[in-house]
C-alpha cells in the first residue's frame, strides 16, 4: 500500500497543487462568479441555487448592508439608499452619467468621480462595487473551501483607464487579488472558442445592462488575437428600459412621477422588455402611489420602433471595428452574442442583417463571460494543463496621448495596439530658460483635448535652463496587460526624471483607498497589521514556491556557488515568513528578488530560445 | 535586466534581414515568442517576474509591429544600415514629387469640401494602387540594389502617402459620422 505524503508544517506543498482561482463578471445589472472544477468551467450558485447576483447594494439605516435579491426588494421603498447599475458611475463624473434626473440618488457633485449620499454616509461607486465583490468572494470561498489565490475580473472592452482603475480599486477594497482585468468580449470568445474548437475570424457583439462592446478576434491554433475593438461604455439594456419607461409616461400621460413611482415604472418597463422576448405583447397595469392607474399594452413592434435608434447606435461601433481590422462584414465567420440584452429579437435581426448570417446564440448570454473568465483565471493561477494551452493577445481600446500647444492631442499609443505596449514621444521647451514642464495625459480619438477624457496631470521639474527648443524631454507610456497606463518623463541631457503611475482624475487617491480599507477593516474587527502581515507572507511564500519550481526545472543554469546562494536565500526568506514582522518580510522579499534576479533573467532567455528552437537554421541570414 | 538590446528584431523573430517578409512566418514567430514571455504566463509569479515578462512582451509586440508594417519595416532597415532617412531634416524632395503631392492634396480637399464620398473612395483606391507601386520600388532598392539613398527617398514618399491615406480616412469618417 502506498504511503500518503505529508509535507512538513511551513514547507511548501507539492508544486502542482491546485490554486483556487475564479472568474468574476462584475456586471451592470447582474454579477457572477465561476471557477474551473475538474476541468470544466461552472458558475457558483448561492444557497438558493441562483448563479446571478443582482448588482444591487442597499445601505440600511441600522448600519447593515444588503446585496443582491434582498437589496432589490427595497428598490422602490428605499430608492435613495438602494444603488442599482453602479457600474455606470465607475470612474465617471456626474456630467458623464446619462439620465441623472430620473435617478433616485442623492449625488454629491465635485471634482473627480461622482459620489452618492446614503444613510451610511457618502459612498464612492468603488465602495459600492466592492460590496458586490465581497459577496461573490465569500460565495466562492465557501463553495471552494479555502482562500482564493486570485480572480480574473471582467470589464467592458471599451472601458477607459479611469474605469479600469476604479474596478481594480474595488477589488482591492474587497480583498480580492486581481490576476488580470479581462475584456468581456474576449472572455466570451475564450469560452466559445474553446468549447467549439473555433478557428477563423469572429465578432463578439456584447450588449450588457449598461455597456456595449464589439470585438473582432482571430482564432488560430490556440491563439485568441483581438484585431480591433470598439463600443460605447454608456449604452446598454438599461437604455432600452429607459426608452420604454419614457414611452409609458407619455402614453399614460402622467405628470412627473415621484421617485418611488418612477422606480416602480422602471421595474415594469424592464419586465415588459423581458416579456417581449417571448411574447408578442406585454400589458402594463400598475396603480401609482399618486392614485393614477397606468393600463397600457406594448407590442413587440412598438418596442422595436421606439428603440430603433438605440439598435442603430450599436452598429456604428461595429462598422468602426471592422474598418480598423481591415475586414468586410462577410469576412466574419461567426457572430457570438453576449449579454442579456442580446435576447431582444429586434437586436438579433439587426445583427443578422448587418453580417448577412444568423448570430450564434447557442451559449447562455448571461454566463458566457464569467465562464471564460474562470478558464483564464485557472490558467493564470498556474493550474494550466499542457494540453489546454492557449494565448490571449488583447488590445487597448482607445488611443492615449498628451496635450500639446493649442489644446490639441498628440497621440502616443494608437487604439488597437496589442498589449502590453510601450511608446515614447519627445518634446522640447517653449521658452528660453524653462525649467519645468506640465503634462496632461488624455485618452480618446478626438483631436481636441476638450473632447477626450482627461486621465492625469503631472510635472517634470529641474530641467536645465537652456534656450527654447534645446532641452529634449522624452515621455514614455507603458500600458500593461490589464490595459492600465503608467507614464514617465525624462530630460535626456541631465537625466532628470519624473515618474507617475497614472492615477486618473476620475479615480480615487491612494489616501482615500487606505482610508476605506481601514474603515472596512475596523468594521470587520480585523486590524491593519495582521492584514499587512498576511499579504507579505503570501507574497514571500509565492516567491519561495516560484524559486523552488525554477530550481527544479532549470537548476542547471546555475553553478554551485550561485545555487548555494539561492538555497540560502530561500531558507532565510522562509524563516522570515514564519515570523510576524511584516516589514522584515518585505525587506527580505526585496533582498530575495535581488539574489534571484540573474537566475530569472537566464530562465527568460532560455524560454525565448526554446520558443524559436526547432526552427531551421538555413532560414536565417547571418 | 537581461533584455538584449543589441539583438535586432529580425534576429529576434529569426527572419532574414530584408524588406520582403514572409507574413505567416512572422506571425508564427510572434505567437511562439508571446507564448513564452506574455504576462499571462507570469501572473501567479512574484512581481519581479511579472515586470520582466511585461518588458519582454512589450519588446516582442514592438518588434512584430515594426516588421509587419511596410513603412516601419523599411525605416527600421535604414536604421540598421546606418542610413538617416532624413525624416525631419531632409526636406529637399524633387520638384516633381512636390507637384504630385500638391495635386493629390487638392483633389482630396475638393472632394472633402464638396462632401463627395464616392470621389474620396475613388481617391482612396487610386492611392492604394500608387502605394503598392512605391512599395515594389522600395523592395527593389532595399533587397536587390541595396541603394539606401534611393530607399530613403522612397521612404519619405511612402510617409507622405500614408499621411494622405489617413486624411482621406478621416474625411470619410467625418462625412459618414
Amino acid at each position: 500500500m502506498a504511503l500518503l505524503q505529508i509535507a512538513e508544517p511551513g514547507m511548501s506543498t507539492a508544486p502542482h497543487q491546485h490554486r483556487l482561482a475564479v472568474g468574476i463578471d462584475l456586471g451592470t445589472t447582474n454579477s457572477l462568479v465561476a471557477t474551473v472544477r475538474n476541468g470544466i468551467a461552472v458558475c457558483l450558485p448561492d444557497e438558493a441555487g441562483r448563479s446571478m447576483l443582482p448588482s444591487a447594494v442597499r445601505y440600511r439605516a441600522d448600519g447593515g448592508i444588503d446585496v443582491g435579491q434582498v437589496a432589490l426588494k427595497a428598490q422602490t421603498t428605499d430608492a435613495r439608499n438602494t444603488i442599482l447599475s453602479v457600474k455606470r458611475f465607475m470612474g465617471r463624473g456626474v456630467k458623464d452619467v446619462a439620465h441623472v434626473e430620473t435617478m433616485p440618488y442623492d449625488f454629491e457633485d465635485g471634482p473627480g468621480m461622482v459620489r452618492l449620499r446614503t444613510v451610511q454616509g457618502v459612498k464612492s461607486p468603488v465602495e459600492v462595487s466592492a460590496e458586490v465583490l465581497r459577496v461573490l468572494r465569500a460565495r466562492a470561498e465557501a463553495s471552494l473551501g479555502g482562500a482564493l489565490c486570485g480572480a480574473v475580473i471582467t470589464v467592458p472592452a471599451y472601458f477607459d483607464d479611469a474605469q479600469r482603475q476604479a474596478t481594480k480599486d474595488a477589488a482591492r477594497l474587497a480583498g480580492v487579488d486581481v490576476l488580470r482585468l479581462l475584456n468581456e468580449p474576449t472572455a466570451a470568445a475564450v469560452a466559445y472558442g474553446l468549447d467549439n474548437a473555433a478557428e477563423g475570424v469572429y465578432a463578439v457583439y456584447d450588449l450588457g445592462g449598461g455597456t456595449f462592446d464589439l470585438s473582432i478576434l482571430k482564432l488560430s491554433r490556440g491563439v485568441f488575437e483581438v484585431l480591433s475593438t470598439n463600443g460605447d461604455a454608456a449604452l446598454g439594456g438599461d437604455d432600452f428600459d429607459h426608452r420604454l419607461f419614457c414611452s409609458i409616461l407619455e402614453r399614460a400621460a402622467i405628470d412627473p412621477p415621484s421617485l418611488e413611482d418612477a422606480r416602480r415604472l422602471q421595474m415594469k418597463a424592464r419586465e415588459a422588455k423581458e416579456l417581449l422576448t417571448s411574447c408578442e405583447e406585454a400589458p402594463i397595469h400598475v396603480r401609482l402611489s399618486s392614485g393614477e392607474l397606468v393600463d397600457i399594452v406594448i407590442t413587440r413592434e412598438d418596442f422595436a420602433e421606439m428603440t430603433r435608434h438605440l439598435v442603430q447606435k450599436t452598429l456604428t461601433p461595429v462598422r468602426k471595428a471592422l474598418r480598423d481590422a481591415g475586414l468586410a462584414p462577410d469576412e466574419v465567420k461567426g457572430v457570438v452574442m453576449v449579454g442579456g440584452a442580446t435576447r431582444m429579437p429586434h437586436i438579433q435581426r439587426a445583427v443578422a442583417t448587418f453580417f448577412g448570417q444568423e448570430p450564434l446564440t447557442n451559449l447562455d448570454p448571461d454566463k458566457v463571460v464569467a465562464l471564460g473568465a474562470a478558464m483564464q483565471a485557472n490558467a493564470l493561477a498556474g493550474n494550466r494543463a499542457q494540453e489546454d494551452d492557449w494565448l490571449l493577445l488583447d488590445v487597448i481600446p482607445l488611443s492615449l496621448g498628451l496635450e500639446t500647444m493649442g489644446g490639441l492631442v498628440e497621440k502616443v499609443v494608437p487604439r488597437n495596439s496589442t498589449l502590453p505596449v510601450a511608446r515614447a514621444q519627445e518634446f522640447t521647451t517653449f521658452k528660453d530658460g524653462q525649467t519645468a514642464m506640465a503634462f496632461h495625459v488624455v485618452q480618446g480619438e478626438r483631436e481636441l483635448v476638450a473632447d477626450c477624457r482627461s486621465l492625469a496631470r503631472f510635472e517634470l521639474r529641474g530641467i536645465p535652463p537652456l534656450v527654447a527648443g534645446a532641452a529634449r524631454i522624452r515621455v514614455s507610456f507603458q500600458v500593461d496587460a490589464d490595459g492600465l497606463l503608467s507614464v514617465s518623463a525624462r530630460e535626456m541631457s541631465s537625466g532628470v526624471e519624473a515618474s507617475v503611475l497614472v492615477k486618473p482624475s476620475y479615480g480615487l487617491s491612494d489616501d482615500e483607498i487606505t482610508q476605506m480599507l481601514k474603515s472596512g477593516i475596523e468594521h470587520a474587527g480585523d486590524d491593519m497589521m495582521s492584514r499587512a502581515l498576511r499579504e507579505q507572507q503570501v507574497e514571500g511564500q509565492r516567491m519561495i514556491e516560484a524559486a523552488e519550481r525554477a530550481l527544479a526545472s532549470d537548476g542547471d543554469l546555475l553553478d554551485v556557488e550561485e545555487r548555494g546562494a539561492i538555497d540560502a536565500a530561500i531558507a532565510e526568506l522562509r524563516a522570515l515568513c514564519a515570523g510576524s514582522d511584516h516589514r522584515a518580510i518585505k525587506t527580505g522579499i526585496d533582498a530575495f528578488a535581488r539574489t534571484t534576479d540573474e537566475f530569472a533573467a537566464r530562465r527568460m532567455d532560455k524560454s525565448i530560445r526554446s520558443a524559436l528552437a526547432g526552427h531551421k537554421v538555413d532560414e536565417l541570414e547571418l | 535586466m537581461s533584455i538584449d538590446l543589441t539583438q535586432d528584431y529580425f534576429s529576434l523573430f529569426e527572419l532574414p534581414r530584408a524588406y520582403a517578409v514572409d507574413d505567416r512566418a512572422l506571425e508564427a514567430a510572434w505567437h511562439r515568442l508571446q507564448s513564452q514571455v506574455h504576462p499571462d504566463r507570469y501572473a501567479h509569479l512574484p512581481d519581479a517576474d511579472k515586470r520582466r515578462s511585461m518588458q519582454w512582451a512589450t519588446r516582442v509586440n514592438e518588434g512584430f509591429r515594426t516588421l509587419q508594417k511596410p513603412l516601419a519595416r523599411a525605416q527600421y532597415l535604414l536604421v540598421l544600415a546606418g542610413v538617416d532617412a532624413g525624416v525631419e531634416t531632409n526636406t529637399a524632395m524633387s520638384a516633381e514629387f512636390l507637384m504630385e503631392q500638391m495635386e493629390w492634396r487638392e483633389a482630396v480637399e475638393e472632394a472633402r469640401a464638396a462632401g463627395e464620398v464616392g470621389e474620396l473612395e475613388k481617391l482612396h483606391t487610386r492611392l492604394l494602387q500608387h502605394a503598392r507601386e512605391v512599395r515594389a520600388a522600395l523592395e527593389r532598392q532595399l533587397d536587390i540594389d541595396h541603394d539606401y539613398a534611393q530607399a530613403a527617398d522612397t521612404v519619405r514618399r511612402l510617409m507622405f502617402i500614408e499621411k494622405l491615406q489617413h486624411e482621406i480616412d478621416d474625411a470619410l469618417l467625418a462625412l459618414e459620422g
